[in-house]
């Protein structure tokens, strides 16, 4: 039964690692703002799955804390920059 | 218990929603890089890399389950809080998209 665990966690880790890969692709070459902003938000998500990957392996929960801080700090910030791309300004008088 | 000694109710459905997760993920981020306009890259993150999320998340949960001996719903909390906000930040992108395209190329006021 183990195995088949360790095969799906570690198919799942290198799946994330190749989606990673894409969204740094788009995020260096996006011919618009809002594209490196849409690969920046794929990123986050991919590097918080990736961490996800490692608290399972090593079966702590110290892991989801991050993981949970990432997902939080992700969406601000690319709420930020949205609200900027929108308007030019994040918080306005 | 530890990761060895897992019991097979958990295992199996645990390791079908990470490969299922896995492939959702990867096929979302494939979108984002090969479709393409920007409405159309749209689509790939916002739905598969939601998706993937969701079931690696009910896969770890499943897993927390059976290694403590008890009902472990933490992990929902990072689901919940993905779904809200992944549609939101995508359309605020998308709003924020359109009125960049517009702005480059002014619509024909007759």
């Amino acid at each position: 039964m183990n195995a088949l665990l360790e095969f799906a966690i570690s198919f799942a880790q290198f799946c994330f690692v190749l989606a990673m890969l894409f969204a740094a692709f788009r995020l260096l070459r996006g011919p618009g703002a809002q594209d490196r902003v849409l690969a920046l938000d794929t990123f986050y998500v991919n590097g918080m799955l990736t961490l996800l990957m490692l608290g399972i392996r090593s079966a702590t929960t110290v892991y989801f804390d991050i993981a949970l801080l990432i997902a939080l700090f992700g969406f601000v910030g690319s709420v930020a920059l949205a609200k900027f791309l929108l308007r030019g300004e994040v918080i306005e008088p | 218990m530890t990761l060895e000694t897992l019991p097979a109710w958990a295992v199996l459905p645990a390791a079908v929603l990470l490969i299922l997760g896995g492939l959702f993920t990867v096929v979302g981020s494939l979108g984002l890089a090969r479709l393409g306009t920007f409405f159309q890259r749209m689509h790939g993150p916002s739905m598969g890399n939601t998706l993937g999320t969701g079931c690696v998340l009910i896969a770890s949960v499943l897993v927390s389950t059976a290694l403590a001996n008890r009902p472990v719903v933490h992990e929902l909390l990072i689901t919940v809080f993905i779904v809200t906000t992944a549609p939101m930040s995508a359309m605020l992108l998308m709003r924020a998209a359109v009125h960049r395209s517009n702005a480059r190329q002014p619509p024909k006021t007759d």
